[in-house]
């Protein structure tokens, strides 16, 4: 469990964290969301150290990270994997090099035991026949399965994705949104996911944070999520009226007033209004 | 201001250069990938510009030389002289800071704006150590070597040419460059070059390391880091000249 409480951080003036408390579970898919701006970034690179807040606490398992040495943070990064937004591929470095990468580091095992388990990664990323491509050869959606790939390689504790889905299509996005949350399970790990994406939302968001503007605004999970009256969470939700329409027809199933396909069929024949 | 600002993260950033390696083997495979770049990628462009510049120096010292009371050897001990004191430590390094300190910066530059260093960082590797270190130690070795094929490579072309013209015999050019020779201006040559190649691979480190935004920041930081690299290397040679070839006298 990643835990923070009472983050502040700044930039010269501007304030970008104010005040924001959250715990990222164990074993779930944890999901920050919210508008551009709002500090999601900000909140997800200072919870790695790749920032450092001006306040607050944060704490990996009861750890404390924030008074951690610079030694003592190096070794809990090696139980850190992070997917970039862009999948920060090293592009001199083929597939396997890449993946092979932290092993090459951090590990004693043979070649040949790294060369079985970069192709055990890259196997459960789906990913095939890539091994000897550079980065700049081969798709998005592959990149970021490389990026998974890396970022699971030395088995870590936690892992963080910011904006998986980001330049992916609808199809793509599910497949990687349905690794990462299979990921998750298979090796219990905390797993934080900065997104836009409202798929992502509902199929993944077991434990959601939505900030706006730097504060904490709701927390929840994607079944709550539809019932929220929060305004701003709405607005930012359910943008779009096909979205916004989808809410209103899980609200009515959920009252019992339409059951299941067949009645919706029914009313959309029929042409009943929705109220 | 800035410029203060600008120095105490310089130093700031070769202070973090300096812990202990995750893995020693993948930090020297790194020098030596390094070690190739730089010194075997530059040594083209090394052997061509120090081989022409030795030849034109020939041919313009006996250009000017034209009192007869003057032997002909002075032009092959001109041109040993301007090749080891000047043209190939100082214009060499000149060249060097575009080609390799382009490279630097614009290799630094586009690891941090495609979050390559952060990776690094999230893994637990210290990445000024791991990327800045290597380059600035390579440097270290090779640039020096460099300018001793220069300075080899500059002479032969001023022998050659002096030949070719017939400004003067090979025999004369040979017994031109071991008159008045003063093996201190090697060693003064080697101090510059020393000099030169941490100015050369450390300022483009610091662009390149630091550098925000996207593609036009990494141009910008590229070009910046070369033109000051130069203007450091000429006020380092200037420094340095007066320092050992013209001590203060009390």
């Amino acid at each position: 469990m990643i835990a923070f409480k009472h983050i502040f951080k700044s930039f010269g003036e501007k304030e970008v964290l104010n005040d924001v408390s959250h715990e990222m579970q164990t074993g779930k898919c944890n999901l920050i969301i919210g508008t551009s701006g709002s500090g999601k970034t900000v909140l997800q690179k200072c919870l790695v150290g790749l920032f450092e807040p001006n306040s607050g606490e944060i704490s990996y398992d009861g750890t404390s990270f924030t008074d951690m040495t610079a030694e003592n943070r190096k070794e809990l990064r090696q139980q850190i994997g992070m997917l970039f937004q862009g999948s920060a591929l090293f592009d001199s470095m083929t597939v396997e090099q890449n993946v092979m990468f932290p092993l090459d580091m951090f590990s004693k095992l043979k070649h040949a035991e790294k060369h079985k388990r970069v192709n055990e990664v890259l196997d459960r990323v789906n990913l095939v026949d890539a091994n000897k491509k550079f980065p700049a050869e081969i798709s998005g959606g592959m990149k970021k399965r490389v990026g998974i790939a890396r970022a699971i390689v030395l088995n870590p504790k936690y892992l963080f994705c910011d904006e998986p889905n980001s330049g992916l299509d609808p199809q793509t996005s599910m497949v990687i949104d349905k690794l990462i949350y299979d990921i998750t399970k298979e090796f219990n790990m905390t797993t934080v996911i900065n997104t836009h994406d409202m798929n992502s939302v509902m199929e993944i968001g077991e434990n959601i944070l939505y900030m706006d503007q730097g504060k904490k605004e709701w927390t929840g999970n994607n079944e709550q999520i539809i019932f929220s009256k929060n305004e701003l969470l709405n607005e930012f939700i359910f943008a779009s009226k096909f979205l916004q329409d989808a809410k209103d027809m899980r609200m009515l199933e959920a009252k019992g007033i339409i059951s299941d396909n067949r009645d919706m069929e029914d009313i959309i024949s029929n042409g009943e209004e929705i109220k | 201001m800035d410029f203060f600002n600008q120095f105490g993260r310089y130093l700031l950033m070769l202070k973090g250069m300096f812990s202990r390696p995750e893995n020693s083997k993948m930090y020297w495979k790194e020098f030596m990938h390094q070690c190739s770049d730089i010194g075997i990628g530059s040594l083209g462009i090394v052997a061509i510009i120090s081989f022409f510049i030795g030849a034109v120096s020939a041919v313009q010292t006996a250009y000017q030389l034209v009192s007869p009371i003057i032997p002909k050897t002075t032009i092959a001990q001109i041109v040993r002289d301007t090749v080891i004191l000047e043209f190939a430590p100082t214009l060499v390094c000149i060249v060097l800071a575009g080609v390799i300190g382009s490279k630097i910066a614009s290799e630094l530059g586009n690891m941090r704006v495609s979050e390559q260093i952060d990776a690094l960082e999230i893994m637990g590797i210290n990445s000024k150590a791991y990327l800045v270190m290597p380059k600035i130690a390579a440097a270290l070795l090779t640039i020096p070597m460099l300018v001793i094929v220069a300075m080899v490579l500059g002479i032969w072309g001023g022998r050659l040419a002096g030949t070719a013209s017939n400004i003067l015999s090979t025999d004369t050019f040979d017994r031109g460059l071991l008159e008045n020779f003063v093996p201190y201006n090697v060693t003064f040559a080697l101090i510059k070059s020393y000099t030169f190649a941490f100015i050369i691979s450390s300022i483009p480190a610091f662009y390149g390391y630091y550098v925000k935004g996207g593609a036009l920041e990494i141009g910008r930081s590229s070009t910046k880091s070369v033109v000051i690299s130069c203007i450091m290397i000429l006020l380092a040679d200037y420094i340095l000249s007066q320092l050992l070839l013209n001590p203060p006298t009390s």
